[in-house]
């Protein structure tokens, strides 16, 4: 059956497939998010510890969600994997940066003897979940306003500014992107931890950041969200392939395909109803809502920038360098064999699943935490 | 065309790949090995329930810990770094290249990263079955990530499965069972996690010495030395028999590696093998020096190693060079001409396409497939170009077996004296345990200094020099990262060896055991 598949339709298989990687990732940016709370929410050094030790079961979860993302676009879009990751080198460097730091962080923070002292561990934390994601989402926002590059006859990248990706963040557009997802990522880092956590004066201050960083995210969705109605997009011209820009692109996609529209709208109410769950209706398992509301928002926002005749990583330096699910994509061949590997894609959430339900079968307390000599 | 960039800058972002794998490599084979000895440790409390061996198996676990966080903050940076660095290497390969980074992720990094944490944190929230069974995935999870990046590095060191396609110029995979199966594939995964867990049966038996010495946690200490240095004479045997392997395969697919390990210039039957020998820095290739200032010989036993045969000819580095007709081997100087060509009637071929000249790319196209087996040695300079840093390779290769042949001895040494019930007064081997836990990196090193040092001056050997793999980047943007890179690393190590020494000083806990 996978066998038999032609190539343009797994080229469409592999970009739900990278979409679904990044929008999980955009879930599990909770730890991020409650990485940032940790210096602006927790007081004192038992919230701080709860917090810590809440988020110190997941952060690898979403750590390796990242190193997939990039592993699945190398795998099935390596055009894009070398000419992002080449091209745009600083921003990529930089958001590496930050998760580097974050790797260590958890072990090390409490560790006696650990040379930087628990503070700056704990600040490269909050970079990872403020820098870091930030970053991350003026990227993305590169798939929709573009990025300065040329593509030679043998595919090789010139970058055509010296800061190399960094000049992203100074997008309008692409900043307003990042910040949602810092405070979105915020918003879900609360919701987290009343899920998880036993101690009554941690969850109410997260639920009342539930309901801030919610509000706060707002006006930066709504400027993306009405950008993208109004900007002037990249198109591919179906019959020669040749790119160039149309007026009201994406809000013709969203129109075109009523799947995107759906998930968008989807997405937002259950993000927007996890957050009435923690914060009005004083329950713990908002998460559920605002997690697979992100999944879902994640999943239009990559859906709008690829499918529809719309190259995902254009070039506003030489249009016709531009990068579609088309010309980015590995062989027939490789896509096929890889096609097959993605079928253990549901056993892998499945297992991730049950060992989640186990671990927060019940929620974390001060005892566990003071009591366990692996704590961080 | 294919730019060639300026080489400056390829040697920094070498640098850049060493310093970072290099680092990484630190890490990795602790975890590797340890690993394995605490799902051993772990199995032992749990068969026996002897609290005991509980806080044995948490001491270990608590290192492990520390240094697992710095191995991942260490590896993230190598998956991107194809992308960041070696763009072009990125695209050409891209094709097969990803695929098992994909599955690396899929398939064995989220097996570590979710049962990792029940490990650490599951002594009592899931069941006892379950938290053993968890401490065995993060085993198999490390293990099995080892097994696709290897994968992997084995299709750069001999590539197969895949052809050129003159339309994208770029490789495409043609069969992924060749690609995973490649006997480099094997003997890389074998030989890698085999030396790894070498690598952390020292270490334990190191550490458990040092307690030995100090005459504290002796029951413990007793206890990780009998599993270690059993598990270090298994995977010993494992380690010369999969090193054998590898110099085999090596002497098949790459006999240029083969014969810079050798330091062996000019091809000849019955070739010896050097025991050991101080390098002729002087020595070009085609000149007549000898290539050792001093060398101790073993007549034959090369000969066997590369071909299973005493008496059979091992082509040295100047075969390759120039080219040996009686023994048809073709010079680098006639396949750098036919690459010229190949390169020639590719661009050819590119430009009649977009001119829409089909007559004429047909005709390109042709000559081009005539040789194109050759493209990638239409980038280089000079005959001698093909020839890798034979010093480095030499001398890595033989600290790299005779570390190897001494680590068996070292663990047998301990099993007897454990057996013997006298160990904790045999200081002088308690010494010789506390000094060879650092040997074991330094084999480690020099194996992948072999391994890397050796393939050069090819990313993919055969197919594409480094020197058209990077990207697009000016000298000073790759010396900034580098820079980056080596504070950023090394502050983190020095923290890393600061907080595992004081865990070991404060040892499993304040009872004594």
């Amino acid at each position: 059956m996978i066998g038999q598949l032609d190539l343009s339709t797994l080229q469409h298989i592999w970009w739900i497939i990278a979409s679904l990687v990044g929008s999980l990732f955009l879930f599990l940016t909770f730890v991020q998010g409650g990485q940032t709370l940790l210096l602006t929410l927790a007081s004192g050094d038992d919230e701080k510890s709860l917090v810590v030790n809440s988020l110190g079961t997941k952060w690898e979860i979403t750590f390796t969600t990242l190193v997939l993302f990039g592993g699945a676009l190398f795998a099935a879009f390596p055009k894009f994997y070398s000419t992002s990751f080449g091209g745009a080198y600083w921003v990529w460097m930089l958001i590496l940066f930050t998760f580097i730091i974050q790797a260590v962080s958890y072990e090390y923070r409490k560790k006696p003897d650990n040379l930087l002292g628990t503070t700056v561990y704990d600040v490269f934390l909050f970079i990872n979940g403020s820098v870091g994601i930030l970053l991350i989402g003026a990227a993305v926002g590169t798939f929709f306003t573009g990025s300065a590059f040329v593509l030679n006859d043998f595919n090789q990248v010139t970058w055509q500014t010296p800061l190399r990706g960094i000049e992203a963040a100074f997008s309008l557009f692409n900043l307003s992107m990042g910040l949602f997802l810092v405070f979105n990522a915020r918003t879900l880092g609360g919701m987290y931890l009343v899920n998880n956590i036993d101690h009554d004066v941690l969850t109410e201050k997260c639920r009342r950041s539930v309901w801030i960083n919610f509000l706060v995210s707002l006006p930066f969705l709504l400027y993306v969200l009405v950008s993208l109605l109004v900007m002037k997009g990249f198109a591919i011209n179906p019959e020669t392939g040749e790119v160039f820009m149309q007026k009201g692109k994406y809000l013709m996609n969203l129109l075109g395909c009523p799947t995107t529209l759906i998930l968008l709208l989807i997405g937002l109410i259950l993000v927007s109803y996890g957050v009435v769950v923690t914060y009005v209706q004083r329950k713990d398992h908002g998460i559920w809502f605002g997690g697979i509301g992100t999944v879902l928002v994640g999943l239009a926002i990559f859906f709008l920038a690829a499918f529809n005749n719309t190259p995902f990583y254009p070039s506003t330096a030489d249009l016709q360098s531009s990068l579609s699910i088309a010309n980015a994509s590995s062989s027939h061949y490789t896509l096929t064999a890889m096609t097959y590997v993605a079928l253990a894609v549901p056993f892998v959430l499945g297992y991730i699943a049950y060992v989640w339900k186990l671990m927060n079968a019940k929620k974390l307390t001060l005892s566990d935490v003071r009591s366990d000599d692996k704590a961080y | 065309m294919i730019e060639q960039i300026d080489l400056s800058q390829v040697n920094w972002a070498r640098a850049q790949f060493a310093l970072t794998a290099m680092y990484h490599w630190i890490f990795v084979p602790l975890t590797l090995g340890l690993s394995f000895l605490l799902a051993f440790f772990h199995t032992t409390y749990v068969k026996t329930g002897n609290e005991e061996w509980k806080r044995l198996t948490k001491f270990w676990m608590t290192i492990f810990g520390i240094n697992f966080a710095i191995g991942v903050a260490t590896g993230i940076i190598l998956e991107f770094q194809f992308g960041t660095n070696w763009s072009n290497y990125s695209w050409m390969v891209g094709d097969i290249f990803g695929a098992p980074l994909a599955i690396e992720g899929i398939f064995a990094f989220f097996l570590e990263a979710t049962f990792f944490a029940v490990m650490f944190f599951g002594w009592n929230r899931v069941s006892k079955g379950f938290h053993l069974f968890s401490t065995w995935m993060v085993a198999i999870g490390s293990n099995l990530s080892a097994l696709w990046i290897l994968v992997a590095n084995g299709w750069m060191q001999y590539p197969i499965g895949m052809q050129f396609n003159p339309d994208s110029a770029r490789f495409e995979m043609q069969n992924f069972w060749e690609v995973l199966f490649s006997p480099y594939a094997v003997s890389k995964f074998t030989h890698a996690t085999s030396s790894s867990f070498q690598l952390a049966c020292l270490f334990v038996v190191g550490i458990s010495s040092w307690y030995l010495l100090k005459e504290r946690h002796q029951l413990m200490a007793k206890r990780s030395i009998a599993v270690a240095s059993v598990f270090g004479i298994l995977a010993s045997g494992y380690v010369a028999f999969t090193g054998d392997e590898s110099a085999y395969t090596a002497a098949q697919k790459q006999p240029m590696k083969l014969a810079a390990m050798e330091g062996l210039y000019d091809g000849e039957k019955s070739a010896p093998i050097i025991a050991m020998g101080i390098v002729n820095n002087a020595k070009i290739a085609g000149d007549n020096q000898d290539p050792f200032i001093f060398d101790v010989k073993i007549p034959g036993l090369l000969s066997l190693l590369s071909n299973r045969d005493l008496d059979s000819f091992v082509p040295g580095i100047n075969d390759f060079v120039f080219g040996n007709k009686e023994q048809g081997i073709i010079g680098a100087d006639q396949r750098i001409a036919n690459g010229k060509i190949a390169i020639t009637n590719l661009k050819a071929y590119k430009d009649a396409k977009k001119n829409g000249d089909s007559g004429k790319a047909e005709m390109a196209l042709v000559e081009f497939n005539k040789y194109q087996n050759d493209l990638g040695y239409g980038y280089l300079n000079k005959p001698t170009d093909v020839v890798p840093p034979v010093a480095t390779t030499f001398y890595a290769f033989h600290i790299m077996v005779i570390l190897g042949t001494i680590f068996p001895l070292v663990f047998l040494l301990f099993l007897i004296f454990i057996k013997k019930g006298t160990l904790h007064s045999q200081r002088w081997l308690l010494n010789l345990g506390l000094f060879c836990l650092p040997l074991g990196w330094v084999a480690s090193q020099a194996g992948w200094v072999v391994a890397e040092v050796g393939r050069q001056p090819w990313a993919i050997v055969g197919l594409l020099p480094v020197s058209v793999s990077n990207t697009n980047l000016t000298t000073g943007t790759v010396q900034t990262s580098f820079f980056i890179f080596l504070a950023l690393f090394t502050m983190l190590l020095l923290a890393e060896i600061k907080i595992m020494l004081t865990q070991i000083k404060n040892g499993p806990e304040e009872n004594e055991i």
